[in-house]
């Protein structure tokens, strides 16, 4: 199972490099691939934030402080811009804000 | 300009292999903090979910994909098949196939075995880091040596972070209840933000944002691919569509003949590879063409040089 795990990631993740060969892509290709990053993490985030634990949605502030977390997350975020203080400070108010409406 | 301060054998300092390496790893130091929970919840959760010891490390040493890991614990744990579970770790990395298309450009001149390496490690933290580095057009040597001093200081903090959960968790199990998996969305939050600087952009967040939740009840986690496309498609044409308010009918014109130019740039590929099968099967028509003709006139004259050459 765990070689099948590793051979499918390796192979998602080497996969274009053959294929392309030594030929760049179009340029409306490349143009779309700037936005994967963003919308694959959005992607990523929303679910983890708005469906903690994988259950149903649950947008309640008052029992989800994923959302209190999340919201921290942004506001830092933007203002600072700081990766670290971002993550650590989003991190302080979640387990403050779950301690609190626990 | 800038002054670059070379060392003894002449390669500018600030740039090289070391150097590079150092500051991908420095650059990365925020995402490891966001990782570190996140690696000690896996190993805490696998020793859970009944996992041997070598299972996890080995999960953490070759499959080296965070959010897979997570899920193919939980389908153990469920008592899944193995061959569903390594279906759904395809699907759940199927993003970092975009990754790779991304990198192409900037490994293409790599050797193979480094393209090999920067390829197991293309992880959603490592691509971001190295991602922002290819693309400053600084023309800076030894990027590759960046992506890799990210790739190692992540790979190195997730198994140490596997292990730690795996020892030390099982003491206390109650580590998963504490909600220490925020730090996943929180690093990633992070690395959003800075993408977020143009109309199109934030169409293209709130999109997938929105679709990854309408389509989180698609199985195997197909809902993500959804949502990333639907973001992807949605940025690309708010960007087309804005370029095109703002520039002149001519330069539309050009606009649309380049993306014509493009696609018949692809026809093209595809053509010249049927030109190439045409040619093939003509050059096997010539060439039987060719053998026939030898066998008749020239036949004689080819017999006669050889004649000549033999007789010198």
């Amino acid at each position: 199972m765990i070689a099948g795990m590793a051979i499918v990631t390796f192979a998602i993740r080497y996969v274009m490099f053959p294929i392309s060969g030594r030929r760049g892509f179009p340029t409306p290709f490349e143009r779309a691939l700037q936005y994967v990053p963003p919308a694959v993490l959005a992607a990523i985030i929303v679910p983890s934030v708005l469906m903690p634990g994988g259950g149903g949605l649950d947008l309640n502030p008052l029992t989800n402080p994923y959302i209190a977390g999340a919201l921290g997350a942004c506001i830092v975020g933007w203002k600072w811009k700081n990766l670290l203080l971002t993550i650590v400070s989003s991190m302080g108010i979640f387990l403050g804000y779950q301690w609190l409406i626990q | 300009m800038k002054t670059i301060i070379t060392s003894d054998d002449g390669k500018p300092e600030k740039y090289t292999p070391r150097h590079q390496f150092i500051a991908g790893a420095r650059d990365t130091f925020p995402l490891i903090v966001g990782a570190m929970p996140f690696g000690i919840i896996f190993g805490t959760l696998a020793s859970a979910a009944g996992v041997s010891f070598a299972g996890t490390m080995g999960m953490s040493m070759f499959v080296f994909a965070g959010s897979a890991q997570f899920i193919s614990i939980s389908l153990v744990a469920a008592g899944t098949a193995w061959p569903m579970i390594v279906v759904t770790t395809f699907v759940v990395n199927l993003r970092h196939m975009l990754y790779g298309a991304t990198m192409v450009p900037y490994y293409k001149n790599l050797s193979r075995p480094w393209q090999m390496l920067l390829a197991f490690g293309l992880t959603d933290e490592s691509f971001a880091v190295a991602i922002d580095r290819y693309r400053q057009r600084d023309g800076a040597p030894n990027k590759h040596y960046y992506n890799l001093g990210s790739m190692v200081f992540m790979y190195t903090n997730w198994n140490l972070c596997t292990f730690v959960g795996l020892t030390a968790g099982s003491s206390f199990p109650e580590i998963t209840q504490w909600g220490l998996d925020f730090a996943m969305p929180a690093t990633f939050i992070g690395m959003v933000i800075p993408y977020l600087v143009s109309r199109p952009m934030w169409a293209s967040v709130i999109t997938a944002g929105i679709i990854s939740v309408a389509a989180a009840g698609l199985p195997h986690k197909l809902g993500l691919m959804a949502a990333a496309i639907a973001g992807v498609g949605t940025g690309l044409a708010l960007e087309i569509i804005s370029k095109g308010e703002n520039m002149d009918y001519k330069k539309m014109d050009t606009a649309v003949n380049g993306i014509k130019a493009d696609m018949e740039q692809k026809n093209m590929g595809t053509a010249v590879h049927g030109i190439k099968a045409d040619m093939e099967q003509k050059n096997i028509d010539t060439a039987v063409n060719g053998i026939k003709a030898d066998t008749k006139p020239k036949n004689i004259c080819t017999a006669v040089h050889e004649k000549g050459d033999v007789a010198r």
